[in-house]
């Protein structure tokens, strides 16, 4: 075990990737020689060439289609998009062709591409470096969705993101990077060092795609919550002191249905927390499955926390964050309702 | 006072007016030069403004392009093409008769596609748009096959999921066709920089349309090949319309799609595309640049859409009809067998026992084919197959989606 921030996790993912399997190849921008803006593939290029780690013109579209080309000729590439935020002109090779080569073709053909995306705001990173838009790779068929929230799961993550046959947006909470971060800004940053999952094993481990983790057992409340929210929510049940059970997703494609519904058929009380927008969310479909799979044992509406539905506001980043407060009032109101 | 104005292209003439072609630029014969494959990219600007031709008036193949192919693949590429174009009669005639939901024909443009594959190596990967059917008649595709996929039958290759005409081939190297434009484009860049990333000799072929140059991913395809020196040819087939939008919409106006390599820093070279022998010269001096790692080609491959786009389309609303008669390039078939009869390589018993044979193995196929299922009679795929592929392995939730599925059939059965 070492110790490690989440950066460093990711950068020994595909370390260890890049040494079993020539075929895994980087790319994106100033993913090379320079090591990516977030220094996630920092001495990769020096380690195995710039014909494996390669430097991308500023052209998402571009990126993801020729990662797709190249995994068609057998590579297995993991494409950089710098931020999430400029994922967009990717959209369409992602959805109409990443997403179908295998469903179109009959199975002949397949894209094992990662994606990997900084998302997630709280860096003051204003509208367009803040985005959370897992729901809207989630909602297509083909791609499989995921979202650490620590450098352990990160690492086993990427790891089996890269070792997939099928295409996976792998969506990295870059408030995250460096430190857990409890939704107060006020507060001193703290490290990986001091926690749990900042220990990494620096060979090769995996973590299913597919697999929720309960982060923290309780009986009387779920909450249901993925990436930064992990730790804002894990700080919110502590502080309402209530005896919550909090769920890290982890993966939205698939979906550990089975963990959720187990819990909240044991607690019967649920709220769901993510920094994405609310409205079409990836917390509706969470909601519609427990409405669907614990309405009987259900004691209280199930509420969702979320970020505001309006574009992330550069000078009121800590109005729009669904910090400690906001989780908190749902809690009391879930706890309250009768 | 000056103003400016707002310029909307409009094509020469509309229905009822006459056809006028000419604004096409055609260089005579045998005129352009043909440089070394390697030449600096100013040694070769001149391509992407006149038209490389071999076959002149006479049907005589001159000039520094004539590939010197010899008479017996000239009549294989012959056959192929009328294949080809049997094979689109045929389907054609299959949708208005109402057994397949849609076709797209490839008439005018038959040189396009089989003189490029007779360049390339069976081993060179190929990212065919959605009128590249020359491709696979000429990389040997049964034609049984293609039309099971166009019936969405039991054989069908893509299991019932894709609109016809969208085939594959994974043994032929022939990539899965989209029904989204331009997309492949840079997908094939990718493919040839993985190749050159493990150092292989094969090179990789793709086609787009003019309207579809418009698109981003035609941009992100040059500006790819080019930076990296792709062992990949990009190939545009100007056909003059996309549905009812005229080329110059998509920028051709003034300027030469082949123009656009230039721009890029790669040789752009405009040809005749209904000249069998110059597009296989072309194509032959791209693929040798792109073995020898000097990087990607842009050919312009000017053509004319004889066709209706689709089934679902009337040229007759926005074009002249029979404007194809006036087109200044004639026809791909007839100049080649203008040429092989010129060769003494081609008779009119040949002729009519050719177009026979094409039309007989059409109809045989035609008819095994359908042994296998329509989409309304005879064997069906299980619906259960939608749920296979979607991943690699099923997940939980289509699993139970399947199930929900069968029992909804099974309710639909009893009823």
């Amino acid at each position: 075990m070492t110790q490690m921030n989440m950066i460093q996790a990711l950068n020994s993912a595909m370390d260890v990737m890049m040494a079993r399997d020539p075929g895994v190849v980087l790319m994106g921008e100033d993913v090379g020689y320079f090591g990516g803006v977030f220094r996630a593939t920092e001495g990769l290029q020096r380690k195995y060439g710039e014909h494996r780690v390669l430097d991308s013109p500023i052209a998402e579209g571009g990126i993801v289609a020729t990662a797709i080309g190249m995994s068609i000729n057998g590579l297995r590439p993991v494409a950089e998009i710098q931020f999430a935020d400029y994922i967009y002109p990717a959209y369409d090779q992602i959805v109409s062709e990443l997403a179908r080569i295998r469903y179109r073709s009959g199975g002949d053909f397949c894209a094992p591409v990662t994606i990997r995306t900084p998302c997630g705001g709280g860096i003051r990173g204003g509208q367009t470096h803040s985005q959370s838009p897992e729901a809207i790779f989630a909602h297509v068929s083909g791609l499989k969705v995921v979202m650490p929230s620590n450098p352990y799961d990160a690492k086993g993550l990427l790891i089996a993101a890269i070792e997939e046959d099928d295409p996976v947006i792998f969506l990295e909470p870059k408030r995250l990077y460096n430190g857990p971060f409890d939704g107060d800004p006020n507060k001193p940053a703290v490290g990986w060092n001091s926690h749990p999952k900042g220990d990494v094993p620096e060979g090769h481990y995996r973590v299913e795609l597919g697999v929720a983790d309960i982060v923290r057992p309780g009986n009387k409340l779920t909450i249901i919550t993925y990436g930064t929210m992990v730790h804002v929510c894990l700080a919110a049940a502590e502080k309402a002191g209530v005896d919550a059970e909090v769920i890290d997703l982890r993966s939205f494609v698939p979906l550990d249905i089975e963990t959720i519904v187990n819990s909240v058929k044991k607690t019967g009380r649920c709220i769901v927390a993510h920094e994405a927008t609310r409205f079409g969310g990836f917390g509706g479909e969470i909601l519609s499955t427990i409405q669907e799979e614990c309405f009987w044992h259900l004691e209280a509406p199930i509420l969702r926390v979320a970020g505001w539905d309006t574009p992330y506001p550069h000078a009121f980043e800590w109005e729009y964050f669904p910090g400690q407060a906001r989780v908190i009032a749902a809690i009391k109101a879930t706890m309250e309702a009768t | 006072m000056m103003r400016s104005r707002l310029h909307v292209p409009r094509p020469p003439a509309r229905p009822g007016e006459k056809p006028d072609f000419s604004y096409v630029q055609v260089s005579p014969a045998g005129a352009a030069a043909r440089p070394d494959p390697n030449a600096p990219l100013s040694e070769t600007e001149f391509l992407s403004k006149e038209m490389v031709r071999v076959l002149d008036d006479n049907h005589r193949a001159v000039g520094p392009w004539n590939p010197h192919l010899a008479a017996a693949d000239l009549e294989l590429g012959l056959r192929n093409m009328m294949l080809t174009r049997a094979f689109d009669d045929r389907m054609h005639r299959a949708q208005r008769g109402g057994k397949i939901t849609f076709y797209m024909k490839s008439t005018g443009e038959e040189a396009v596609s089989v003189a490029a594959n007779m360049a390339l190596k069976p081993s060179d990967m190929m990212f065919p748009a959605y009128r590249n059917q020359g491709l696979h008649i000429s990389r040997g595709l049964k034609i049984v096959d293609l039309m099971c996929q166009l019936l969405s039958n039991t054989r069908d290759m893509c299991k019932g999921r894709q609109l016809p005409v969208m085939y594959h081939s994974v043994e032929s190297n022939l990539f899965s066709i989209s029904g989204n434009l331009a997309t492949q484009f840079p997908q094939a860049v990718g493919w040839a920089m993985a190749a050159a990333i493990k150092g292989e000799d094969r090179i990789c072929a793709t086609w787009l349309g003019d309207g579809s140059t418009a698109e981003a991913d035609f941009h992100y395809a040059l500006l790819f090949a080019q930076i990296y020196k792709a062992p990949v040819i990009l190939n545009v087939v100007n056909n003059q319309w996309a549905i009812s939008t005229f080329q110059t919409f998509a920028g051709g106006e003034g300027r030469s799609f082949a123009s656009r390599g230039p721009g890029y820093g790669m040789p752009g070279i405009r040809v005749d595309g209904n000249d069998f022998l110059a597009v296989h010269a072309v194509t032959q001096w791209a693929a040798e640049r792109a073995r020898t790692g000097a990087g990607p080609t842009l050919i312009e491959l000017v053509t004319y859409r004889a066709a209706p786009h689709s089934t679902s389309d009337d040229p007759s609303r926005y074009r002249p009809k029979d404007e194809e008669k006036s087109w200044p390039l004639g026809d791909p078939i007839d100049r080649l067998k203008g040429h092989l009869r010129n060769l003494g390589a081609w008779s009119d018993e040949q002729d009519k026992a050719v177009e026979k044979e094409c039309e007989e193995h059409v109809n045989q196929a035609w008819k095994e084919a359908n042994t296998y299922g329509t989409l309304t009679d005879g064997p069906q795929l299980d619906p259960a197959i939608m749920f296979q592929d979607v991943f690699k392995e099923e997940t939980p939730s289509l699993a139970r989606q399947r199930m929900q599925l069968a029992q909804e059939l099974k309710e639909r059965a009893q009823k």
